[in-house]
């Protein structure tokens, strides 16, 4: 395997991204995860060269927008150089942009791991299909990095950034394939595709059967057993494949950064999700923290802090002073905005300092930590996008 | 018609995007309710189990507990969902005592569509019927999977031709149907992708199921700093100009005041672009409930106290 280096340790986004030819943006669901896969990509590409993907799940429109195109799917879209130009920038390599679509990519496998076109067809036309594939075995987790596998292997890119489905659990992504090997060498598979006669000369599995067939119907148990049967044909390949995409998931050209923000829930997801990195041995790149509010609400004993009570004490007073100064006869209506910016201070040093406590909490966390601050606006264009890249960069 | 009052119906499914504070509005209505004289159980659907988290109390589980005078907190389990089932209508043995059995059977579940759903919508339904509370609210899954469990009547229907469970899914679908005793609540904050989420499911919601979506919690709402005026006086005491005797006035630096205050304002400023958005985009009859950003330093039982308060408010109590 030809690994680029990377023995020397990364100390910014860019050095990683340099170093990695696949990037895992993961974290709990609304911190910005896929805004900010996206702008590490378009960074990548405007300052690394060479062709960089950004494979996402579920896009906004307005980051489809923001990357100058109507919309994007299954198949790869180049984000068109004019977008670049109108952000004031000439890009060294090329961006990418693929949506992750569910439905379509487990067509593919199917079609890619059924033994002949006709099982293939049966698979796809099963009523059970779409159901099945929309649930059992965290199937999106699994798709999502299946599609990363084919990708990379297909060889069209330097550098894919993927960002991952939001998960209720972080375990589900990382296991996600070697779960689907088991499901397939399971004993219970094996149980569900005996042929239904034989099942019923089985006495260990007959109250089962006896209980099943009362609730859900013995024609339903055929359908289920008739689907996996027809499904089991695609073992051999699905197992194989679901190891590589391990394999794929633990090399060192790949690397994970937890995107969160500083609110207690998905910072705390965030810290489990770093253990388990490292427990797993996953590479574990960066830490980026999104949203956070500015240092100067943290410092609760510095000066802004005593201001902010003083005034709030004294905003009659000040009022007095500053009404004429602004131009304002009517010094109760200065008082009244001065005491709601003397309290709106004192509301957001409270949670900006809950942000440092949780940021305190993250612990272990790796040698590159990244924080973007909180965007008074939403990004609409790529040059939004790359001036919230540049605060991750370096 | 005129919608009956939310706490007037029978079972309420709160539901919204990963993030957005769905079990904090789930914990806060069923308190409301509680306070209000109602017997209230509130369930947790997913096992994350963090709903003792807003009330301070133990750990919930199948066996509904009170925790309060008159409120309920349970978890869905839908083994055990599945024991009670058989053991009322079947009167089979509880699959417990059947070990592997009972395994298998969550396998095929897990497996076949619309099973696991049926457990817990037709748990949470024989609760309504056998009027055991006033009023179950349910902690729902998040808005991705929300449609497959509202509608897993219809699922089960159209997938399975013979056998109990088809019987039963007549008076779940009627109970769920019945817009006088069960709607859906969306929880949303004012952002963008929470939003459109919404307005995606509430589409969904009245194309693939029975349910009427009673209406949208808005959480987090930021406060409106400045009335009509105040803005501008603001805008003259943070101009460069006016610098110096502001910071004279208020005795040194008086940037990061200023600072914070226009950051408040553009965020308030932004998000209410995204819900003019959500306004725009719904039924201008279902109710929009907003819940205001919690600034102090509260959580728990405490917080969820103060979403009570506020949708309290919001009802016109």
């Amino acid at each position: 395997m030809a690994s680029r280096k990377v023995e020397q340790k990364a100390t910014s986004i860019e050095q990683l991204m340099a170093a990695h030819e696949i990037v895992v943006a993961c974290g709990s669901g609304g911190v910005g995860k896929t805004t900010t896969a996206a702008a590490a990509a378009a960074m990548a590409a405007v300052h690394h060269g060479g062709k960089v993907l950004v494979l996402t799940v579920d896009p906004a429109k307005r980051l489809a927008n923001a990357l100058g195109l109507e919309g994007f799917g299954n198949a790869a879209s180049r984000v068109p150089p004019e977008a670049f130009k109108q952000a004031g920038v000439r890009p060294r390599g090329q961006l990418w942009a693929a949506m992750l679509d569910t439905k379509q990519s487990w067509d593919d496998l199917v079609n890619r791991h059924a033994p002949d076109p006709t099982t293939a067809r049966r698979i796809l036309e099963n009523p059970l299909y779409q159901n099945i594939t929309g649930r059992f075995v965290q199937s999106h987790e699994y798709i999502a990095v299946e599609r990363l596998y084919e990708l990379h292997s297909e060889g069209d890119y330097d550098l894919i950034v993927v960002d991952t489905p939001p998960t209720r659990n972080a375990l589900d992504f990382l296991e996600a394939p070697e779960r689907m090997a088991d499901f397939f060498s399971s004993r219970l598979l094996r149980l569900l595709t005996i042929p239904y006669q034989s099942r019923l000369v089985n006495f260990a599995t007959k109250p089962f059967y006896q209980v099943a067939d009362r609730i859900l119907g013995t024609q339903f148990l055929q359908d289920i057993a008739e689907f996996f049967i027809l499904f089991q044909t695609m073992s051999p390949g699905f197992v194989e494949r679901a190891k590589a995409v391990t394999r794929l998931l633990h090399d060192r050209r790949t690397t994970f950064v937890v995107v969160t923000t500083l609110e207690a829930a998905p910072a705390h997801e965030a810290e489990y999700f770093i253990d388990v990195l490292s427990s797993k041995k996953f590479h574990l790149g960066a830490v980026v923290l999104n949203k956070v509010l500015p240092d100067y609400l943290r410092d609760e004993k510095g000066e802004a802090a005593r201001l902010a009570e003083g005034l709030d004490d004294n905003a009659a007073e000040v009022a007095h002073v500053l009404a004429p100064a602004v131009g304002d006869e009517d010094a109760a209506q200065v008082q009244r905005v001065l005491t709601e910016v003397a309290e709106n201070f004192i509301r957001f040093q409270l949670v900006a300092q809950r942000e440092a406590e949780q940021e305190a909490m993250l612990g272990r966390i790796p040698d590159v930590v990244a924080t973007v601050p909180y965007f008074d606006t939403d990004i609409f264009d790529l040059a939004g996008l790359l001036q919230l890249g540049e605060k991750i960069w370096c | 018609m005129r919608p009956p009052d939310l706490l007037d119906r029978r079972l309420i499914f709160v539901t919204g995007k990963g993030g957005v504070g769905k079990t904090t509005v789930a914990a806060g209505l069923a308190l409301l309710a509680a306070q209000r004289g109602k017997r209230t159980l509130v369930c947790e659907v997913d096992a994350k189990g963090n709903l003792a988290d807003f009330y301070e109390s133990g750990p919930s589980s199948f066996d509904a507990r009170e925790i309060q005078p008159g409120l309920f907190t349970m978890a869905m389990d839908t083994e055990r969902s599945l024991d009670e089932y058989l053991r009322l209508f079947l009167r089979v043995p509880v699959m417990g005592r059947i070990g592997p059995i009972a395994r298998m059977f969550d396998f095929v579940a897990t497996a076949a569509p619309g099973v696991k759903e049926i457990l817990t919508v037709g748990k949470l339904c024989y609760e309504v019927r056998e009027r055991h509370y006033d009023l179950v609210v349910v902690d729902a899954s998040p808005t991705g999977h929300v449609v497959g469990q509202l509608a897993a009547p219809q699922a089960i229907n159209s997938l399975v031709q013979v056998g109990l469970i088809r019987s039963q899914t007549d008076w779940i679908l009627e109970i769920l149907s019945d817009p006088d005793r069960t709607g859906l609540l969306i929880v949303t904050t004012p952002e963008e992708m929470p939003v459109n989420e919404t307005i995606e499911l509430s589409a969904r919601v009245a194309k693939e199921t029975t349910v009427q979506l009673a209406g949208i919690v808005v959480n987090r709402v930021l406060p409106e700093l400045f009335g009509r005026g105040e803005e501008e006086v603001f805008d003259r005491l943070s101009d460069p100009s006016a610098k110096a005797t502001v910071d004279a006035a208020m005795g040194g630096d008086a940037g990061p005041l200023l600072a914070g205050a226009r950051l408040a304002v553009t965020l308030r400023r932004t998000r209410a672009v995204h819900l003019d958005h959500l306004r725009e985009s719904v039924d201008p009859a279902l109710p929009l409930l907003y819940v205001p950003y919690l600034f102090a330093r509260t959580h728990g039982l405490r917080s969820t106290r103060a979403v009570a308060e506020s949708l309290a408010a919001e009802l016109g109590y």
